[in-house]
């Protein structure tokens, strides 16, 4: 029996155009075997959802960097709720201020991740959290 | 619950045929009763399978290809499979065609589903031609299905697709390449993309000159890709030939020459039902699907009565060259007999 394999989808709301951290990220999942669908920049939160539906993913990896987090990521989480699917574990990265952390995760984002994680602990995470879903 | 779930997807419902889709991905016990229930839909869509190197375009042009068909009459449902390697190393991968697919996440009507490789060789993955089949019970009328970047022999496509559409780019080697055997032989239409660069047109004539061998006796006008009509001594053989693969000339890009293409795989699915070609495709699609099935089933069954130890007693004599792999097969096929006697 084949193993499940982990399917993350890696994007990039809002409109700032930096997309390095966001492709380290697919890199080191893939790296990790799981398999990482990457959708590019300048994602609306609807296709963000609508990506997420058709590629039942388990897991949703988000990247802002343009300080538009508070606005982007509940929109993001209601649609994916709204399509049915609010089994699937929402993670951040980018750069996001202290503050707005403790807010984020009360809305559903389920760990946040600054400049210099490791990403082996973002692996670790994902696992953890999928199983735990599972 | 799988009973829920086909029904679901026939009226229509995109997470169950999400859903479904990852059922058969993973080969789950679920995935073949829902697979079973939804086969008697099935044969309706029109598969078109996408190929060529990595590189050509192939995702760009699916993106216009996509939006193209959706203009045709009564707007058909599309679906894409789009595959992308698995890396042998750690299992994992990154499925990056939906990033020249953005155009199309608008549109309901259309359904990207992206897909790894998963170790499978043929430029498709084990379960595509099964996913193609949930698509098809869900009245997708299209079902494009993009190869991983393919070389010479990635042909697995040829099985599974009604049209198939090998792309090549400008100044991707010289007219002995076209001669080779493989992928360009598989091409029901050929295309020359990002044909607004240089050497476009030569690449155009390598091609033609390809199919012009192929086809003896005929010949093409001057820059056209249909057969010349005016040559009446010939109409017979064109006749009898059948389907000669156009070659079009296309820049995914901005769109140009999609449209051409988008008529050409209108004809050719015609063209397929005229002559009874559709079902002979169909038959000899399910031929190499049961060849596939027999295959796996069996080897399963026999693994399973060949305890570990034995297995691997027989692979150390065949690393000690002590046992030829043949002899060794003769071996293990008959360990059964063997131990029962």
């Amino acid at each position: 029996m084949p193993e499940k394999k982990i399917r993350v989808l890696v994007a990039k709301p809002g409109l700032d155009g930096h997309d390095r951290g966001a492709k380290v990220i697919a890199r080191a999942l893939r790296d990790d075997g799981m398999e990482v669908i990457y959708t590019g920049l300048r994602q609306t939160p609807e296709m963000i959802a609508e990506a997420a539906l058709q590629e039942d993913v388990d897991v949703v990896g988000l990247s802002i960097l343009s300080g538009a987090h508070n606005a982007l990521v509940p929109q993001i989480i209601q649609e994916l709720k709204d399509n049915g699917q609010e089994n699937i574990v929402v993670f951040l990265g980018g750069i996001i201020p202290e503050d707005d952390i403790q807010g984020l995760l009360e809305q559903g984002v389920h760990k946040v991740y600054g400049p210099g994680t490791d990403t082996r602990e973002v692996c670790k995470d994902i696992r953890s959290a999928v199983s735990a879903e599972a | 619950m799988p009973a829920e779930l086909t029904s679901e997807l026939r009226k229509g419902n995109r997470l169950a045929l999400s859903r479904v889709l990852s059922q058969i991905e993973k080969g789950s016990e679920k995935s073949v009763r829902i697979l079973e229930s939804l086969f008697p839909f099935t044969g309706q869509a029109h598969k078109i399978g996408i190929t060529g190197p990595p590189g050509s375009g192939k995702s760009t042009l699916v993106n216009a290809l996509a939006r193209q068909l959706r203009t045709l009459e009564n707007h058909p449902k599309v679906a894409i499979i789009a595959v992308d390697p698995t890396s042998p190393f750690s299992g994992g991968a990154i499925l990056g065609d939906r990033v020249r697919m953005q155009d199309l996440q608008g549109d309901k009507g259309i359904f990207i589903r992206s897909m790894a490789s998963r170790g499978a060789l043929g430029g498709l993955a084990a379960q595509t031609e099964m996913m193609s089949q949930a698509f098809d019970a869900a009245a997708y009328e299209y079902i494009i299905i993009e190869t991983v970047g393919a070389g010479q022999s990635e042909v697995d496509i040829v099985n599974l697709a009604h049209t198939t559409i090998v792309v090549d780019v400008p100044g991707m080697g010289d007219d002995i390449q076209s001669i080779k055997a493989g992928i360009l032989e598989i091409a029901d239409i050929l295309v020359v993309n990002k044909s607004d660069q240089l050497g476009a047109d030569q690449s155009v004539k390598h091609l033609q000159n390809m199919i012009a061998m192929g086809y003896r006796g005929l010949r093409y006008a001057g820059g056209k890709h249909r057969l010349s009509a005016t040559m009446p001594q010939k109409q017979e053989e064109v006749e009898t030939t059948g389907w000669v693969p156009p070659v079009l000339k296309t820049v995914a890009f901005d769109g140009t020459g999609v449209d051409k293409l988008a008529d050409e795989i209108v004809k050719h699915g015609k063209y397929l039902k005229e002559t009874g070609l559709w079902t002979q495709k169909a038959e000899s699609a399910i031929t190499d699907t049961l060849r596939k099935l027999i295959q796996s089933t069996l080897y399963q069954q026999w693994r399973q009565t060949i305890p570990d130890e034995e297995l691997e007693d027989i692979i150390i004599q065949v690393l000690q060259r002590t046992l030829h792999p043949h002899q060794a097969i003769k071996q293990l096929l008959s360990y059964n007999k063997i131990t029962r006697n």
